[in-house]
């Protein structure tokens, strides 16, 4: 056991980090907030990079690495904020054409966290997608939370049991009503993904989402949880009050180790997760990580004080996006009713 | 990054767990809680046991008297040991965990060759003399005293939380030789005889009921000074090696027998009804979370102090070990109030298994330094905040 990174693996980390760095830094990620939209440029960078393709075999023109490796691309853009349908076009490489490359945008339905069954779900970046994976007919806009994460409802629907094959959703057909009528009109042939119909049509019963796209949220809420322990910790050693760095003063010191905590925790547990890719191991690692992003960025804007409030710092937009991929498919209860199963089953220990 | 074993450890694994299932069943009885000389002869005759079977000291160095096996072994010993339910350190804990990596880190070669090997035997239990009434989290402010007479250090004060002091034969004892000096300053760390002339022993019962630890008044008690490990008014830094070993490794097992307990609930959970709850069925999920966490996080840490050690065993855990002190002994309260959730009103039965257990997780986040001392560590040790009020 060497539980560890290894020097390829950190390498491949800082080559992400800085790539992100130099191509989008905070000008980039206020300017994103300010002009709303996918950077396709970026998108394609992030495919010559290998981003989008490091999973799929070098025999296929991919990078041929691991869950793991995967994991460290996809902390690292969640430490950046990197907007856009990451984890949909991500899942795509390989099945989607293009989507390696990130020449093809990819988006997916997904039946979101906790809710309950009946189908709909949310869409992230439905409008820029030049792909959709699943039926996102009638879908609608949303006036979404996150300033950089458009979304959309679609709609439950009554099973008619008649639809068979693979997903073929047109996202067209009820996309085009709302924000992005007619941008990158006509691409609208949606793909059913993942083993078991992960992403099917709206009219399959409700099946088992991706253990990957789960633990690549995970990721990114490890990353995002990170950046704004670090936020913190930055802003109390600078900020002064009452004549000292209010990082001098307790109450303030507690929160930033209390987010050190969460982040060191939700990093072993989503590590593991990569390394042994168990479905237990997927569900802990994203309840902790969610919690680590949600609670950090909180707790950040704690410490920011008023200007955290505010739009002029850029604590709202961590927070935002945390809460965003907490809906996203079997975070909250789902995974704790499976941990909860797996006490059961034995195969806990 | 990876957590398999390798081969070797593998193999080292089998044997250890063929081992427990012969060795376990010829154990003797376990002794009650509060019978302190039938724990000590129970604890002992288990390290005397484990010492013949070459599994004594396997992580400490071979000049130590150790194996000099990488800490990835010791924690597999620690699973394999607490997933058999095998007897857990207990009276040993102290020279195990505290006084013998600090002598083993610390001590001279004529030291290490006194104390050790009856730690490791099974032969000598050891007990912790640092905190005082007035010394607790503010454990640099303590106020026993120790002046040279001649060959000799004598000793005056009283120290407080000291378990097994009843039944030990030694006793790490931090002392002021410095009056005058910053408080940090003017300690000094002491191997001390605990049947020197001038110890009292009074035992203190917990809240749990057991007389678990005691106070230790102390009147001129003579300690030779060659029993002082490092140098006079050396003793806060020769302090943060044990501290840390504290911190880094000594809730190992523990986070296994959580997980098993976990389990257990779950069980009991199911048969008597209360698993229909869900709020009741997501706690017990998010606790498995938790704890699969607090396992990989170990992992990472035990990974960690390897690799800076350089695989050659002895390395210091580093400040890494308040980060898991303070999630898990939360976490171990947490369970165990999940715990009385499940039993309901049979939560208010001491005979009920887990009900002392909850008792008992109350010290978690008081004793070896309380959460919030660790928080400040965290801040200004790990973060680099700045020191203040």
């Amino acid at each position: 056991m060497r539980f560890q990174l290894t020097d390829d693996q950190r390498a491949l980390k800082q080559g992400v980090r800085e790539l992100l760095a130099r191509r989008f830094d905070r000008e980039a990620l206020r300017a994103a907030v300010r002009r709303p939209g996918l950077d396709r440029g970026l998108w394609r960078e992030l495919g010559a990079a290998g981003f989008f393709a490091l999973r799929l075999p070098e025999a296929q023109g991919g990078v041929g690495l691991g869950l793991p490796e995967a994991v460290l691309a996809f902390e690292e853009a969640g430490r950046a904020l990197l907007p856009g349908p990451l984890t949909a076009t991500f899942l795509a490489a390989g099945r989607v054409p293009g989507a390696a490359e990130g020449e093809t945008v990819v988006a997916a339905v997904d039946r979101g966290a906790g809710a309950g069954g009946g189908g709909g779900g949310l869409v992230e970046w439905l409008a820029e997608a030049d792909v959709v994976c699943g039926d996102a007919s009638g879908a609608v806009p949303l006036r979404s939370l996150d300033p950089l994460t458009p979304l959309h409802r679609v709609p439950v629907r009554v099973a008619t049991g008649a639809a068979g094959g693979a997903g073929t959703g047109d996202r067209g057909a009820g996309a085009g009503a709302g924000a992005g009528a007619g941008a990158g009109a006509g691409a609208g042939a949606g793909v059913g993904l993942g083993s078991g119909g992960g992403f099917g049509s709206g009219s399959e019963p409700v099946s088992e989402p991706e253990p990957v796209a789960v633990l690549l949220t995970a990721a990114e809420q490890l990353g995002t949880a990170g950046r704004v322990g670090e936020l913190a910790v930055q802003h109390a050693r600078t900020r002064v009050q009452f004549g000292q760095p209010v990082g001098g003063f307790q109450a303030v010191k507690h929160l930033c180790a209390e987010a050190l905590v969460r982040v060191e925790t939700a990093r072993a547990a989503v590590y593991a997760a990569a390394v042994t890719a168990d479905p237990a191991d997927i569900a802990a690692a994203r309840l902790l990580a969610d919690e680590a992003a949600v609670g950090g960025s909180r707790d950040c804007l704690q410490v920011y004080g008023g200007m955290g409030f505010t739009w002029e710092a850029d604590v709202h937009l961590f927070l935002k996006r945390a809460w965003v991929r907490t809906r996203r498919a079997s975070g909250g209860t789902e995974s704790e009713e499976l941990l909860a199963a797996d006490l059961l089953s034995g195969a806990g220990r | 990054m990876d957590l398999q074993d390798t081969p070797e450890d593998a193999e080292f694994r089998a044997r250890l767990r063929d081992w427990l299932d012969k060795a376990l069943p010829t154990l003797p009885p376990k002794p009650p809680p509060d019978d302190w000389p039938a724990r000590r002869a129970y604890d002992l005759g288990w390290q005397r046991t484990l010492y013949d079977a070459g599994y004594a000291g396997l992580h400490w160095p071979l000049d130590a008297g150790g194996r000099g096996a990488a800490p990835t072994r010791h924690l597999i010993f620690l699973e394999e040991t607490e997933r058999a339910g095998a007897p857990y350190v207990g009276a040993n804990f102290v020279g195990l965990l505290h006084a013998g990596p600090t002598i083993a880190a610390e001590g001279t070669a004529a030291q290490r060759a006194r104390w050790l090997p009856p730690i490791l035997r099974g032969e000598e239990v050891w007990c912790q003399g640092f905190s005082e009434p007035d010394a607790g989290s503010d454990l640099a402010s303590l106020r026993t005293r120790a002046w040279r007479d001649g060959d000799d250090y004598v000793v005056s004060g009283s120290k407080i939380w000291t378990s097994h002091a009843e039944v030990a034969d030694w006793c790490e004892l931090l002392v002021r030789t410095d009056a005058d000096a910053p408080k940090h300053r003017g300690i000094t760390w002491l191997a001390m005889p605990m049947d020197a002339p001038g110890i009292t022993v009074r035992p203190l019962r917990t809240l749990a009921g057991s007389a678990e630890f005691a106070e230790v008044f102390l009147d001129e008690v003579r300690v030779p000074a060659a029993h002082r490990v490092g140098d006079e008014n050396d003793g806060w830094r020769v302090t943060m090696v044990t501290l840390s070993f504290e911190r880094g490794t000594a809730f190992v097992g523990e986070v296994v027998a959580c997980r098993r307990v976990l389990g257990e609930l779950a069980r009991e959970a199911r048969s008597n009804g209360r698993w229909d709850d869900p709020a009741l069925r997501r706690r017990l999920g998010r606790l498995n979370a938790e704890f699969r966490a607090l396992w990989r996080l170990t992992q990472w840490n035990v990974s960690e102090a390897e690799a800076s050690a350089g695989g050659g065993g002895g390395g210091v855990p580093g400040v890494g070990g308040s980060v898991f002190k303070l999630r898990y002994s939360h976490a171990r309260q947490e369970l165990y109030d999940t715990a009385a959730d499940v039993l309901g009103d049979q939560a208010l039965d001491l005979d009920r298994p887990w009900v002392l257990d909850r008792l008992s997780s109350l010290s978690y986040t008081i004793a070896a330094g309380t959460s919030q001392i660790q928080r400040n560590i965290v801040a200004e040790r790990i973060l680099g905040l700045p020191k203040g009020r």
